[in-house]
C-alpha cells in the first residue's frame, strides 16, 4: 500500500461512514412517506419537496435568507475596521487577536443565555433604564427578529475578523504610503487599495458567517423566543413535534443546496478559501 | 551671455526627527536645484530613508523646516504634497493593471474628464518604454518593468521633486547597471529634480550632479562626486566612498599610488617599500606593499604594468595633489 493511501484512508473512512452514508440516508428519507409515529414508511414519493412551495414555508426560507444576509453584512462592516486596526497595531497584535477569540472559551449556549439575561424585560438594560427613569415600560429587546440578528452578529463576528485579519496582515504597508503619495486621502486609500486587495478575506469571512447563520438553530430559538422561525428551527420541528421526518429531511437537503448555490455564486475563489 | 537661472525646488533647514529610542535625522540642511540629480548616500541606518520620508510627508519632523518651491510644507499631509516617491519594492498596486497604476495619481488629482488622462498615461508609458504592456498586472511583468511602471506612475504627476528610495536595490547586478544609465538619461530628458537615496556609493558617484553623504543622522559632506571623492572632509566620507591608504596622516586612493623599481621623480611624495602580495581583481591588480615606516599601502594597477615579485624592494609614490587630509 502506498504511503499516500495510508495517509488518506482514516479521513476517507470517517467521511464516508459518518458523512456521506448518512447524507444518503437523509436523501432516502426525504423521498419516503411519513410514518404514523415518526420515522418513515413506503411508498416512495416526492411530495415532501412539493410541500416546500407552500407560502408558509417559503416565508420561513425567505426570512432565513434575509436574516443571514443582514447579519453577514453587519459582521463585515463591524469586522473590517477592527481587523485593519489589529493588523496595523504591531506587537499588540497577538493580545488583540486573543481577545477576539476569548468568547470561544465558554459555550455558545451559555453566552446566548447571558445575552438573554441582559435583554429581557427584567434584565440589566431595562432595569437600569427604568431605575434612572429614562423609560417607564421595559423596552422589547428580546424575542424578536432584532434580537436574533444581534445574537448571530455577536456569535459569528470572530469568523469574519480572522480571515480579514489574515489578508490585511499580509498587506504591504508601503502600498498605503504609495496611495498617499499619489494623492489619495486615507479614506480613498482604504476604499481604492485596501478593500479590493482584501477581497479574498472578505469572501472567506462572508461564507464562514453566512453559512452558519442561514442554518442557525440555537439563536433564533432562544433569542427569537420561537417567534422568529428560521430554517434550522423548522427542520428541528419536523423531526420532533411534527413527526414528519421526510419533510424535515427534504428541508435539510434544500438548506445544503442553498449553501452550495451561494458558494458557486461567490466563484471559484470562495471554494478555494474553504 | 546666457544666464542660467538657478531655482531651488527643495530646501531642508536643520531638519530633525526623533523616534522614541533614537534621533534618526539630526539637523540636516541642504537644497536641491531644478533639474538636479542629487544623491543621499550612507550606510544602512544613517537616516537617509527617514529624511526621504520626511520630505514625502510620511513622517512629521520633530523640528526644522522643509520648503518646497519656497513654501513651507509643514503640516501638509503626504497626499497634498507635490513630490512623488519611487519605493524600494515599487509598491505597485497588485490589483491594478500597468495603465491603472499609472492612472491612480492622475485620477486623484484631476477632477475633469478621462480624455487627458489616457493621453498622459500613453506618454508616460512611452517615456519608460512600456507601450504595449498597459493591460498587464504587476505580477505578470519583470522586475525591471515594475521599476519602470513605478517611475511612470510618479513622473506622470509632474512632481517638483522625484524621491527615489533605493530604487535599484531590488534588481540583479546586470539589470541594475542597465537601469542606472536609463535612469540618468530619463532624468536628463525630462529635467525633473531627482533625490536619489542609496547605500551604494558607486551608484551615487556615477549618477549624481551632487552627492550628500550621511552618517548617524547627520550630513557629513555635500558636493560634486569629484569633490567628495577627491577631497573628502572626514575620515568617514573618505572610507565610505572608496578604499584609502592612510600614510603619515594623509589619505591616498589606491588608484593614485604608483609603484616602480627606479627612483621616483623629486616632486612627488614617495617611500621605499617591500611588495607583500598581489590580488587579482579581474580588471586590475591590487598590490600590497609595506612601507619603510611599517604602514601597509595598496596600489591599484593595470596587469601589464605589474611585473613585481613578492618580497621585491620597490618605490611607492604619488602626486601631492592626489592626497587629502582630514581632521
Amino acid at each position: 500500500m502506498k504511503l499516500r493511501t495510508v495517509f488518506i484512508a482514516p479521513g476517507a473512512v470517517v467521511m464516508i461512514s459518518l458523512f456521506f452514508l448518512p447524507l444518503l440516508i437523509v436523501l432516502a428519507y426525504s423521498l419516503l412517506t411519513r410514518g404514523a409515529y415518526g420515522g418513515v414508511a413506503l411508498p416512495w414519493t416526492a411530495e415532501s419537496y412539493t410541500r416546500i412551495f407552500d407560502p408558509l414555508y417559503l416565508a420561513i426560507l425567505w426570512r432565513s435568507v434575509w436574516i443571514a444576509v443582514v447579519s453577514t453584512a453587519l459582521c463585515l462592516v463591524l469586522a473590517f475596521p477592527l481587523a485593519l486596526y489589529i493588523a496595523r497595531s504591531g506587537p499588540r497584535k497577538t493580545l488583540l487577536l486573543n481577545l477576539v477569540m476569548l468568547p470561544f472559551w465558554t459555550s455558545f449556549l451559555i453566552r446566548t443565555y447571558a445575552w438573554m439575561f441582559l435583554l429581557r424585560d427584567t434584565g440589566l438594560i431595562n432595569t437600569v433604564l427604568q431605575a434612572t427613569h429614562v423609560i417607564r415600560e421595559p423596552l422589547p429587546l428580546l424575542f424578536n427578529t432584532g434580537a436574533v440578528i444581534l445574537g448571530l452578529v455577536y456569535g459569528y463576528l470572530p469568523f469574519m475578523v480572522l480571515p480579514l485579519y489574515a489578508t490585511l496582515e499580509k498587506l504591504d504597508p508601503a502600498l498605503l504610503d504609495a496611495a498617499a503619495d499619489l494623492g489619495a486621502s486615507p479614506l480613498v486609500a482604504i476604499w481604492q487599495v485596501i478593500v479590493p486587495i482584501s477581497r479574498p478575506g472578505m469572501i472567506a469571512g462572508c461564507l464562514l458567517v453566512f453559512i452558519p447563520c442561514l442554518g442557525a438553530y440555537l439563536t433564533p430559538d432562544l433569542m427569537g423566543g420561537g417567534k422568529t422561525v428560521m430554517i434550522g428551527t423548522l427542520v428541528q420541528n419536523q423531526f420532533t413535534a411534527a413527526r414528519d421526518w421526510p419533510f424535515g429531511a427534504a428541508i435539510s437537503l434544500l438548506l445544503m443546496a442553498m449553501v452550495i448555490v451561494v458558494m458557486r455564486a461567490l466563484g471559484d475563489k470562495g471554494e478555494e478559501l474553504l | 551671455m546666457v544666464l542660467i537661472k538657478v531655482e531651488t525646488v527643495l530646501e531642508l533647514k536643520a531638519l530633525t526627527k526623533d523616534f522614541p529610542t533614537h534621533r534618526a535625522v539630526d539637523g540636516v540642511s541642504f537644497s536641491i536645484e531644478r533639474g538636479e540629480f542629487f544623491s543621499l548616500v550612507g550606510p544602512s541606518g544613517c537616516g537617509k530613508t527617514t529624511t526621504l520620508r520626511l520630505i514625502a510627508g510620511f513622517e512629521e519632523p520633530t523640528s526644522g523646516q522643509l520648503l518646497l518651491d519656497g513654501h513651507s510644507v509643514e503640516g501638509l499631509p503626504a497626499y497634498r504634497r507635490n513630490v512623488s516617491t519611487v519605493f524600494q519594492n515599487y509598491a505597485l498596486f497588485p490589483h491594478l493593471t500597468v495603465a491603472q497604476n499609472v492612472a491612480f495619481g492622475l485620477e486623484r488629482r484631476s477632477k475633469n474628464g478621462k480624455q487627458g488622462i489616457a493621453e498622459k498615461i500613453g506618454k508616460a508609458l512611452e517615456l519608460v518604454h512600456l507601450t504595449g504592456k498597459e493591460a498587464r498586472l504587476p505580477h505578470q511583468i519583470s522586475g525591471g518593468e515594475r521599476q519602470r511602471v513605478a517611475l511612470a506612475r510618479s513622473l506622470v504627476l509632474e512632481p517638483q521633486v522625484l524621491l527615489l528610495d533605493e530604487p535599484l536595490s531590488a534588481l540583479d547586478a546586470k539589470l541594475r547597471k542597465e537601469m542606472r544609465h536609463e535612469l540618468k538619461n530619463l532624468q536628463r530628458r525630462i529635467g525633473v529634480a531627482f533625490l536619489f537615496v542609496t547605500h551604494d556609493q558607486e551608484e551615487a558617484l556615477s549618477l549624481s550632479d551632487r552627492v550628500a553623504i550621511m552618517s548617524r543622522g547627520s550630513l557629513e559632506q555635500v558636493g560634486t562626486p569629484q569633490d567628495v571623492y577627491r577631497l573628502p572632509k572626514s575620515r568617514f566620507v573618505a572610507e565610505f566612498l572608496g578604499d584609502v591608504n592612510w600614510i603619515n596622516g594623509a589619505g591616498v586612493r589606491p588608484e593614485a599610488v604608483r609603484v616602480s623599481r627606479a627612483t621616483p621623480p623629486q616632486v612627488v611624495r614617495s617611500a621605499g617599500a617591500v611588495v607583500e602580495g598581489q590580488t587579482f581583481m579581474g580588471n586590475c591588480i591590487h598590490l600590497r606593499a609595506k612601507l619603510e615606516s611599517g604602514v601597509e599601502c595598496v596600489a591599484e594597477m593595470a596587469q601589464q604594468e605589474c611585473d613585481f615579485k613578492d618580497g621585491e624592494k620597490v618605490y611607492v609614490w604619488w602626486q601631492a595633489t592626489d592626497e587629502f587630509r582630514v581632521p
